[in-house]
């Protein structure tokens, strides 16, 4: 019994050892940038960059964008296939699923073959229409966890009464949807969202096979180019990384804490 | 000469002392049940006894041998859990020839004693099943198998008809109690439903708060609880307050009226105030002859149960329930009519002061 | 696979709004997941002229892309059993008992911050702890006087990136495999040592096989996750490592292979590998799921 806990104890320790080490070390590395002395210098070097600024407001943006754009394909299809459709859960399954078995690399060439200059629909001749290609990328990117966290919060609560009970009382479906349903699975959507954003906000196969500025190509243009700032931006994707998945802890906690 | 001897058994967690000083002798063969309500240390007590949890003080002796500090696989106990403990990765006839495949035993004398305890159970045909094709009532039999085909000296059941529905419940423990009584071996049985202990048992343990209150046979439990908690625990009960008038005549007084017990009352003074008990099935409507107590009240309730009937009478300020066997000539009493209750004296039960 | 929503209509509704809800979904499904998949699978099978050839899946057979994608599966496979193996006795020590009650959820919530922290952010963590001039190295120089890229040691090497993927990989792991293990029932031991098991016995008999499934499958996954990523590789090593993904993007960027319909083939593979490992994914887990209801 004894021996068996030092096992756990070692097992949590080396755990703690080899997760926390890379933390350190980049925290370290990120201070060096002035010899000899601990500073700042990189992330205020980094902070300043124009580039940086426009590269991390396009991705917040692109990333707001796609949960929005996201949930408003998913939300509805899942609340209809929960309520009547239930013949076309297996096909939902399956495609929620396919984005984990089809590489992303993959399914951008595919945009890039389908989508190009020369197709029926160029939606790479302008920036805007690539902007476009890339939130849908995002959202194929999104889609297992956001239709997972959704259809959660929907099982989580009797779809079909509250639907039915709202019906009786002359309701529209919009209505349902909108005044109904929405409010009562807003925290699954939320860790959703929070999921989304943290792995839409430094993505780099899609934004860099685009050609689009956004965050994640910056951050491999920066890390092939300098040596101390990489570090600083290891610290800030990580921190907001941290960030995003407090906030669904944080939203879940409530959740179950509302619940008698 | 008793086969299982605990002694002064005690068991703490921490500061919570979850059994206090306990004794029991088991005698072979025998059919012991622990009836308590949920945190009352039985279950812990028959973790003792496998040899799950260890003692903070006090022994065990199985079959003479000292067990208290031995591994459970060295105990020679079989046992039952409360529901679907079978390993779901193995079918019937695995799980019941797990003990003997790792105690070594060649494949043919599994396979013989496999199917033997299959007929025992009567699924002579769902050895090659997985335990989620079974129901609940199933699984159980064959968890009971897989407890006995090791051929065990004692058999531990931790409530294993809790989780089954109703029916299933007193089918399966009727099953329990021939299969123990054929095999003569000896049993501890630990439940929470007051019935089930009653109707299966040899002895009964009343555990209550980490003590037991009262060993002994289901009538003796019944009839002439030890303790308040006991009386309260086991079946229903009409709890009153009463007056001693005279000690040594066996008089009392209930709300004014005079009664009489054969109960011992040497314990208390002129005028000391006790609590007695009465059963409901104890009382009959009407009045009784010069042996019989008799009360009179009024009809508060009459409240149809089926197979029974039960009335609420007041007296002038305690009431009491009494229940009648349904009988369509019966005349229903009115309520708001006066009604009299009579009793025989020795089913009038003193409580200590406890 | 069309999209036939339409005989499901309810007759309560005039506006058939399941259809109407269901509808955005499927385009979007089809526009942007099942066709382009579809065009680089049919591409695959295609010649410059547009008829059926396997000769780009031939093509696949050279020793450079064929060293791509060993050099690929050996990561992942590296990456996911190592994976695995540690995620699964961290996940086990977590929750088990006998260690402290807030281990858990901390375990839980790092693991959930870990497994998402991929990408160039943990390239650049990696660099910075053992690349030449990172923490660990250094340390490792100083305390010991040994350089570990003197002893042959890179981070831009096949250990170098699996380690590296182990950051992810692990913590991905602990997340799938906690409810497995939370799934194995105290009286299950209790039951197997009281029948006389060790608990080598117990863990060969009745956890092992219990687990099995949910392990494997895990290790499947983590394998699928590996084999896809880019960013990470990319960014520690620019195109240095020939990694199968790393190949792709550069024939991608700049058509190296001057064949469009050898990408194709090379994505076709791709898919038909993560698809094979997926497969069996799922058949896994209808198993386990048969055991445990």
């Amino acid at each position: 019994m004894k021996t068996n806990r030092l096992g756990h104890w070692l097992a949590i320790f080396f755990g703690t050892l080899y997760f926390l080490l890379p933390l350190v070390a980049t925290f370290e590395f990120s201070l060096r940038k002035l010899r000899g002395v601990y500073s700042f210098e990189a992330y205020r070097v980094v902070l300043a960059d124009p580039q940086f600024q426009s590269s991390f407001v396009y991705s917040v943006v692109l990333a707001v964008i796609t949960i929005v754009f996201g949930m408003a394909i998913i939300v509805p299809m899942a609340y209809f296939v929960e309520l009547r459709l239930r013949k076309l859960r297996p096909f939902v399954e399956f495609v929620t699923l396919l984005p984990l078995v089809v590489p992303a690399i993959v399914i951008v060439f595919g945009y890039l073959r389908l989508y190009n200059s020369s197709s029926l629909l160029p939606l790479t001749n302008t920036s805007t229409g690539t902007s476009f290609l890339l939130t849908c990328g995002y959202v194929t990117l999104a889609l297992p966890y956001m239709y997972r966290s959704v259809e959660t919060g929907l099982r989580a609560i009797d779809v079909r009464t509250l639907t039915e009970a709202a019906e009786s009382l002359g309701a529209s479906a919009g209505t349902i949807i909108w005044r109904i349903i929405l409010p009562n699975i807003r925290s699954a959507m939320l860790s959703g969202a929070f999921l989304t954003f943290a792995i839409v906000i430094g993505e780099f196969t899609f934004a860099s096979l685009l050609n689009r500025p956004a965050f994640g190509p910056y951050l491999q243009l920066i890390g092939a180019n300098r040596a101390y700032e990489p570090a600083a931006l290891a610290v800030m994707a990580f921190m907001i990384t941290w960030a995003c998945m407090g906030l669904i802890q944080v939203i879940s906690r409530n959740t179950v804490a509302a619940r008698p | 000469m008793s086969f299982i001897e605990i002694s002064h058994l005690r068991k703490s967690f921490g500061a919570n002392t979850v059994v206090h000083d306990f004794d029991l002798s088991i005698d072979k063969g025998e059919f012991v049940s622990f009836l308590g309500p949920s945190g009352c240390g039985k279950t812990t007590i028959l973790r003792m006894i496998a040899g799950f949890e260890t003692a903070s003080a006090g022994a065990i002796q199985i079959g003479g041998t000292e067990v208290t500090h031995l591994p459970p696989s060295r105990r020679k106990v079989g046992m039952v859990f409360q529901a679907y403990a079978l390993f779901p990765n193995l079918t019937v006839a695995g799980n019941i020839g797990f003990g003997l495949k790792i105690a070594g035993k060649d494949k043919g004398e599994i396979d013989a004693r496999v199917a033997e305890m299959l007929e025992l159970i009567k699924l002579p045909d769902l050895g090659s099943r997985y335990p989620y094709q079974l129901s609940g009532g199933q699984q159980q039999r064959v968890a009971l198998a897989r407890a006995l085909a090791v051929k065990p000296e004692v058999l531990l059941l931790d409530e294993p008809l809790s989780a089954l529905d109703a029916k299933i419940r007193v089918s399966l423990r009727e099953e329990i109690r021939a299969l123990q009584r054929d095999l003569g071996i000896t049993t501890v049985f630990v439940t929470h439903d007051q019935e089930e202990a009653l109707s299966i048992s040899d002895r009964i343990v009343v555990m209550n708060e980490g003590r037991a209150d009262q060993i002994g046979t289901p009538s003796d439990i019944y009839n002439n609880p030890a303790t308040r908690f006991v009386a309260s625990f086991v079946g229903t009960l009409n709890l009153l307050e009463a007056r001693v008038v005279d000690p040594a005549a066996g008089r009392l007084s209930i709300d004014g009226q005079p009664v009489m017990t054969t109960r011992d009352l040497s314990a208390f003074g002129i005028a000391d105030e006790t609590t007695v008990a009465l059963r409901p099935e104890a009382l009959t409507l009407g009045d009784g002859n010069g042996d019989r107590n008799t009360l009179s009240g009024t009809v508060e309730e009459v409240a149809f149960l089926g197979a029974v009937i039960r009335v609420r009478v007041r007296l002038s300020e305690a009431r009491l329930s009494l229940d009648l066997f349904n009988d369509p000539a019966l005349q229903l009493p009115r309520i708001g009519a006066p009604a009299a209750i009579s009793f025989k004296r020795e089913d009038l039960l003193v409580m200590d002061r406890r | 696979m069309a999209v036939s929503a339409s005989p499901a209509r309810p007759p309560r509704l005039r506006v058939p709004w399941a259809v109407v809800g269901v509808a955005p979904f499927m385009a979007f499904a089809v526009l942007f997941l099942i066709l382009p998949t579809l065009f680089l699978v049919v591409g695959a099978f295609q010649d410059k002229a547009g008829s059926f050839t396997l000769a780009n899946l031939g093509s696949l057979w050279t020793p450079t892309i064929l060293a791509s994608y060993w050099i690929s599966i050996k990561i992942s496979v590296a990456s996911a059993v190592l994976g695995a193996a540690i995620g699964a006795f961290i996940a086990y020590a977590a929750v088990s008992g006998g260690l402290p009650h807030w281990i858990r959820p901390t375990v839980m919530t790092f693991s959930g911050v870990a497994s998402q922290f991929a990408g160039v952010p943990l390239a650049f963590a990696f660099l910075a702890t053992l690349g030449r001039q990172g923490l660990v190295t250094l340390f490792l120089t100083w305390i010991f006087g040994v350089n570990i890229y003197a002893h042959g040691f890179n981070l831009l090497s096949f250990w170098g990136l699996t380690i590296t993927y182990l950051y992810f990989q692990i913590p991905l792991m602990v997340l799938i495999v906690t409810p497995a293990i939370e799934g194995l029932r105290k009286e299950w031991r209790e039951a197997a040592t009281i029948l006389g098991a060790s608990t080598w016995q117990y863990w060969r008999h009745i956890a092992g096989p219990v687990l099995m499934p949910s392990f494997l499958g895990a290790t499947l996954l983590l394998f699928a996750n590996a084999f896809g990523a880019i960013a990470t590789a990319y960014a520690l090593t620019g195109s240095s490592l020939n990694i199968v993904t790393i190949l792709l993007y550069a024939q991608i960027r700049g058509d190296v292979l001057h064949d469009q319909n050898l990408g194709y083939a090379i994505a076709f593979g791709m898919i038909v590998i993560t698809g094979l490992s997926n497969l069996c994914y799922i058949l896994l887990r209808v198993r386990s799921e048969r055991w445990l209801k």
